[in-house]
């Protein structure tokens, strides 16, 4: 329930989303040309009036458009990082105007394997196309010129997000004056996509999958959903946290032999699962972990990352979490050792925090207020001394 | 002024590229900044010196000192500059030959051991020296490897680097004719500008 004294107080509170409809043809990586789609945004703040305070947030995996505030009244739960976004927060809404959609092949209102496919009036179900992070960015920088927005302020993203804020600095390096990379890589170890593909799996082995056309059957391969997404959560989450939240606790205090929940964390991981089952779609879920997988700049520059972010004209700012394995501190400074040989202006930090690769959505006060600072310090009215000397070296 | 800031101003060319090992809050980095259009990174360690310092508009890296300067090329810096930390590092040695390994020059502050307010207090009280200059006890104290001008010219000397300018000063940064000729005895604060041969 929202408290509209209190809660309101830093809080951009009720938003309204809503639908941009795109008829220009988009061409995809995967060789595929959709030829209009929809993306679903939510707004926050004011727009000035030469364009230049707006901040693009991008999500990950399970992310979507609604990043803060409330839809009813009667929410229990704000946007997904309402901890960054809002007056006098790190993403201070009363300074930007900030930008939050839902991704091309998402499940909650853009186009994705849940729309119908003009082509053939029906569920795109499996048919729709795998997207790529670079996809995404085209889309959004199309999203940019429907908003009046020639350069972004900063493009702001966590993990998936960060690629999406890194793919950016290289495409439209004109387009964008910061560059915020969160708990992210710059691209996926052998033993992150082993986890996908482990979740993929999961998905693509229910019987209720039906080659993607679930839905043409009346049905969701929830089972599949459930494991997906509790592996999925797993390497969210860090063995000291579990320990501290679960230990050994069981729910009936004593062993039942048998195959039923017992143990604490089983629960907890269930019922993660299982809310996750109901909102979310199992082929946006396979196409997502397809896209993190894909995602490698480096890769057509013979996988030197450091001539892939030679052209990057942006302020960075990196920043990792200690308990982070899933994108371990060590892929962040990848990416901040690649921007140093290139002479690029970039900051880095790596939070002391507990919570793993979860951390970049906790309201974490050292790291809330390096982002503070940092994307108040990239305002063109200040510091411009700082940062255009900083951007020479380039 | 203070005086890391004016003698900044006299050694570091216009527009150079500059690393500040142990920046702080970046007070001298952005004065380099203003002042002379200087490049570069602050590395620092502390947190809440880091947001400081990014609030100010500079390119700051959390590192620790004892993890080296691996992730920067060879000669990829005008200067490297480094205050009141030189004592406090697991290596001094090898983190002042990876200084000149990175930058052309190097710029190095440190206290010194040897004056004669320390060498009376450990003669005359068998105590290890508690002074403004170093301010802690023999069992908390971050200065592992403190030293005097003698040692860290033989240090200089072993690895072939050549001192270009020396001073001596005092703990309000203020020198004076006894420090500039005996500055081992009577400097408290070190300041050395050195680079490879």
């Amino acid at each position: 329930m929202v408290n509209t004294n209190d809660a309101l107080s830093d809080s951009v509170g009720l938003v309204v989303p809503r639908l941009e409809r795109f008829d220009t043809p988009l061409l995809l990586d995967c060789g595929r040309t959709l030829h209009g789609f929809d993306l679903m945004i939510e707004t926050y703040g004011t727009l000035n009036a030469d364009g230049s305070n707006a901040i693009l947030i991008c999500h990950a995996l399970s992310g979507h458009h609604h990043a803060a505030g409330y839809h009813r009244e009667s929410d229990s739960k704000a946007g997904w990082w309402d901890s960054c976004i809002g007056p006098n927060k790190a993403i201070d809404t009363n300074l930007f105007f900030v930008v939050a959609l839902n991704n091309l092949g998402g499940c909650h209102g853009s186009t994705g394997p849940t729309s119908i496919n003009p082509d053939t009036g029906k569920i795109y179900g499996a048919d729709f196309p795998l997207v790529t992070v670079r996809d995404w960015v085209r889309s959004q920088a199309l999203l940019a010129d429907r908003l009046g927005i020639m350069v972004w302020h900063a493009v702001v993203g966590g993990s998936l997000g960060g690629m999406q804020a890194q793919q950016w600095a290289v495409d439209y390096p004109a387009r964008l004056r910061n560059c915020v990379v969160i708990a992210s890589t710059p691209k996926l170890s052998a033993q992150n996509i082993a986890f996908n593909e482990v979740a993929r799996q999961s998905i693509l082995s229910d019987p209720d999958f039906h080659g993607g056309r679930y839905l043409e059957h009346d049905t969701y391969p929830r089972r599949g959903l459930i494991l997906a997404r509790m592996v999925g959560h797993l390497t969210y989450l860090t063995d000291e946290a579990m320990k501290q939240k679960f230990g050994r606790d069981l729910k009936s205090g004593k062993f039942m032999y048998g195959y039923d929940v017992e143990f604490q964390v089983e629960s907890y991981l269930r019922y993660q699962g299982e809310q996750f089952s109901k909102n979310f779609d199992a082929n946006t879920y396979l196409l997502m972990t397809k896209a993190l997988d894909y995602f490698d700049p480096a890769r057509e520059f013979d996988e030197d990352l450091v001539r892939a972010l030679s052209g990057a004209s942006c302020r960075f700012l990196v920043v990792s979490f200690t308990t982070d394995w899933r994108f371990a501190p060590s892929r962040s400074q990848e990416i901040v050792d690649a921007l140093i040989a290139n002479n690029k202006s970039v900051s880095y930090i790596d939070v002391d925090a507990p919570q793993g690769h979860d951390a970049f959505l906790f309201p974490i006060p050292r790291y809330v207020e390096t982002l503070k600072a940092f994307l108040a310090a990239g305002l063109p009215t200040r510091a411009t001394t700082a940062t255009q000397g900083a951007n020479h070296a380039a | 002024m203070r005086l890391d800031q004016r003698l900044a101003e006299r050694w570091i060319k216009p527009n150079s590229r500059v690393l500040d090992l142990g920046c702080g809050d970046g007070e001298l980095l952005a004065h380099m900044q203003q002042k002379l259009g200087i490049t570069g990174y602050g590395v620092e360690i502390d947190p809440d010196k880091i947001t400081a310092a990014i609030g100010r508009g500079l390119s700051i890296i959390q590192q620790d000192l004892n993890q080296g300067l691996g992730r920067f090329a060879d000669q990829s810096f005008d200067f490297v500059v480094m205050a009141q930390a030189l004592q406090a590092v697991e290596a001094p040695d090898q983190l002042l030959l990876d200084m000149l390994r990175v930058g052309r020059e190097a710029i190095i502050t440190f206290p010194n051991f040897a004056h004669w307010k320390t060498r009376s207090y450990l003669a005359l009280r068998g105590m290890m020296p508690v002074s403004d200059a170093l301010p802690y006890m023999w069992y908390d104290t971050p200065n592992i490897h403190l030293c005097t001008f003698r040692d860290f010219e033989a240090l200089c000397h072993a690895h072939q680097i050549q001192i270009i300018n020396r001073f001596a000063v005092n703990d309000d940064q203020q020198g004076s004719w006894l420090m500039k000729h005996m500055p081992n005895l009577f400097g408290e604060v070190a300041i050395y500008r050195v680079s490879r041969l």
